[in-house]
């Protein structure tokens, strides 16, 4: 047991003191600090109240620009629209200089219709358009019904938004506003787990492998049983990996609560993080350390099966499939976290983590079946980590041409005993 | 009390490795492995070590199993360099002591002192892949050494090295010996195995084909060898009864004779044949048992 803290104390501490480390953690708490601060910054860019798009209208009709002006206005506050008396070619030259953002030149047609053209220096602001283009289209409608005699009375009538209320029957069942909150806290949380779990697996993957490629794995393993080696050194990495989202998630909580009032209602707030339901976090936790332990023993495993270090990314590549797998299926239900796919996914060991967080999060399950899946998750990982230890006794004295999974068997042949 | 490798055998599906390997070594004593490649030499070190099951027989260490609760007591310097190429010197030994159960306080000490003792203490902080392969094996064999092994396990300590290095390690190595160490030990140098020990095994395809005392083997394999410089042709020589294999030297001749007989038979025959400046009778060196036992040049 002793020895298991020798090299667990080892793995977590050159890790720690690595350039790698250093900079990726720096990296991430920046990215923490923008979340944290993004609706200053979106405010920052999309400007202030006198930083407005001005677009310049020429309206050869004289009687369209006042209801435009009221109503592109109103549909988006970033844009203001400003009478503009001289010539076409003056009106396009000053968009040029970029005095205004675009110029709309307006007219009457011959049915009485209104039409416009849109000058900007690129068409690639598709938005502006848009809103252009859509409360044209409003006064034309309007002015065509008008002009065909209806009583303005109806007309209300006609657009009057219809009455459509949600009410979820399932006492338990999450509100929509609810269901949008878990959408984002799920997403942030499987988003985090594949990042991680990526991350971490090729970590441990890559440090066996460069222990075997430079051959002090023999020593190691003379000194220490290998068995004790895979486990110091899954859990040495993944006290690196603790360290660093206590870390990120120190700093970004901290930065969250203490602007909580003033994040309220805004960007964060409506992807639900910064009221975060306890159990969630609790079950997060959970599914986290479990799905690592599981990743983490199949990456140990494939990378003791390299002998060149150059060879782990094409030896994980089935581990980095699963997880985009999981990834993916734990993304599809958050749309439809219903289905029968998902449902049966979240009991498989693998997928388990990612897609069991996203039931939790957006569904009121049963709590046995929670329950269940955790069950599994930790009897396939006792597996997984019995034949894991076997590939790693056998597979740290394989050397020669590896790459494929042939050596599997090969590796557990070697470990065993003939008697 | 000795190391005893009891009937062992090891085999990796139809292939067998190591084949009823049965050895006795004493404690206290250099004992050399010897044999061509895959002769199982790494396989039966790695077996000593438990690094892989043995398939029958059994290995003990002063009456004990050899397992994770005596790597404490055993010293390994593998075949091929295993040190972390990105870690200081110092690091990467308090580790590797570390988990041979030293403290870091002895650790650091010891490690002064055979550093100096290698000449080269200024490495104590420079990472392994800024040395030469001869200082990092000087490095590979502190680290094999450091906690005072009861059981000293090299394999091929002396590939690579240059003379004046050879000779340092070859000094470390007596000197642990009369400080009470067991060495176990391959070489591919024929030279160094008989400098150093007193019993070995010539291995081949798994089998032990010589054991024993060095001065044993010498005596029971019974041919010699016999030097002749002269100033007339000796080329009569390759024809006369005895004589199994002659080689033609610029000053004469070496001979290999089926015993000492013979030798006094040519001597006789060369009486007033002409002037000679040398007859020398010699023991028959390891290479030449070598050869004659496994069939074909070592190196």
């Amino acid at each position: 047991m002793n020895k298991f803290w020798v090299i667990l104390g080892h793995t977590y501490l050159e890790k720690l003191k690595s350039k790698t480390f250093i900079i990726t953690t720096a990296l991430m708490l920046l990215l923490v600090v923008a979340a944290a601060n993004f609706q200053t910054i979106a405010d920052f860019f999309v400007g202030g109240e006198d930083e407005k798009d001005k677009i310049a209208v020429i309206d050869h009709s004289d009687t369209l620009f006042e209801p435009y002006k009221q109503s592109v206005e109103a549909a988006n506050d970033s844009l203001e629209l400003i009478p503009y008396d001289d010539s076409e070619d003056a009106g396009k030259a000053a968009v040029e200089e970029e005095e205004f953002a675009a110029l709309v030149v307006m007219q009457m047609n011959e049915e009485g219709r209104p039409e416009a053209t849109y000058y900007a220096n690129n068409i690639t602001d598709s938005f502006t358009q848009s809103v252009l283009e859509e409360q044209l289209q409003q006064i034309k409608v309007a002015l065509s019904i008008e002009q065909a005699g209806f009583d303005e009375q109806v007309i209300q009538e006609i657009y009057a938004p219809v009455n459509f209320e949600s009410v979820a029957l399932d006492q338990d069942a999450k509100t929509l506003e609810e269901m949008f909150q878990a959408q984002g806290i799920v997403y942030v949380m499987v988003f985090f787990m594949y990042m991680v779990v990526i991350l971490y697996g090729q970590m441990i993957a890559q440090d066996v492998a460069n222990e075997k490629s430079s051959r002090v794995m023999e020593i190691l393993i003379s000194s220490a049983s290998p068995v004790t080696h895979m486990f110091a050194k899954i859990f040495g990495v993944a006290l690196v990996g603790l360290t660093q989202i206590l870390l990120l998630v120190g700093v970004g909580y901290t930065l969250i609560s203490s602007r909580k009032e003033e994040l309220a209602g805004s960007f964060l707030d409506e992807v639900g993080l910064v009221d975060i339901p306890v159990d969630l976090i609790i079950y997060a936790i959970i599914f986290f350390l479990l799905g690592y332990m599981l990743y983490a023993t199949l990456a140990a495993m494939l990378g003791s099966l390299v002998s060149r270090s150059e060879d782990v990314g094409q030896l994980i590549m089935p581990m980095i499939i699963l997880i985009v797998i999981a990834f993916l299926v734990a993304i599809f239900g958050l749309g439809a976290p219903e289905s029968t796919i998902v449902t049966i996914s979240s009991f498989i060991p693998f997928f388990t983590p990612m897609v069991m967080i996203l039931r939790i999060g957006m569904l009121s399950l049963p709590i046995w079946e929670i329950g269940l899946s955790i069950v599994i998750l930790i009897i396939s990982i006792i597996i997984l980590g019995l034949i894991g230890a076997r590939v790693y006794k056998g597979g740290v004295l394989m050397y020669g041409r590896t790459g494929s999974l042939k050596d599997f068997t090969k590796a557990i042949r070697l470990s065993k005993k003939e008697k | 009390m000795a190391l005893i490798i009891d009937h062992v055998t090891k085999r990796f599906g139809e292939f067998t490795a190591v084949d009823q390997l049965n050895l006795r070594i004493p404690k206290e004593e250099i004992f050399g492995f010897l044999g061509g490649n895959g002769a199982g030499k790494t396989t039966t070190f790695r077996m000593l070590l438990g690094l892989l099951d043995k398939t029958e027989g059994k290995i003990t260490w002063n009456g004990k199993a050899i397992d994770y609760e005596t790597s404490n007591l055993i010293g390994y310097l593998p075949e091929e360099r295993g040190l972390y190429p990105k870690l200081t010197v110092k690091n990467q030994l308090v580790y590797l002591a570390r988990l041979r159960g030293m403290e870091k306080k002895a650790i650091l000490q010891e490690l002064e002192k055979w550093l100096e003792r290698f000449k080269v203490p200024e490495y104590m902080n420079k990472k392994i892949e800024e040395l030469s392969k001869g200082n990092q094996q000087k490095i590979q064999f502190i680290s094999a050494v450091i906690h005072r092994p009861e059981l000293l396990i090299l394999d091929e300590p002396f590939s690579g090295l240059d003379p004046i290095n050879v000779e340092m390690l070859k000094e470390a190595v007596l000197d642990l010996k009369e400080q009470g160490t067991t060495i176990v030990f391959s070489s591919h140098q024929m030279s160094h195995v008989e400098e150093l020990c007193q019993f070995l095994c010539i291995l081949q395809k798994g089998r032990p084909v010589v054991q024993g005392s060095l001065r044993e083997i010498k005596r029971s394999f019974g041919k010699k060898n016999l030097r002749i410089h002269g100033d007339f042709p000796l080329d009569f020589l390759r024809e006369f009864p005895g004589v199994v294999k002659y080689r033609r030297m610029n000053e004469g001749c070496d001979l290999q004779i089926l015993n000492e007989a013979v030798s006094q038979d040519i001597f006789k025959e060369l009486q007033g044949k002409g002037f000679i400046r040398k007859f020398e009778l010699e023991e028959p060196s390891l290479n030449d048992i070598f050869i004659e036992k496994v069939g074909s040049s070592y190196e």
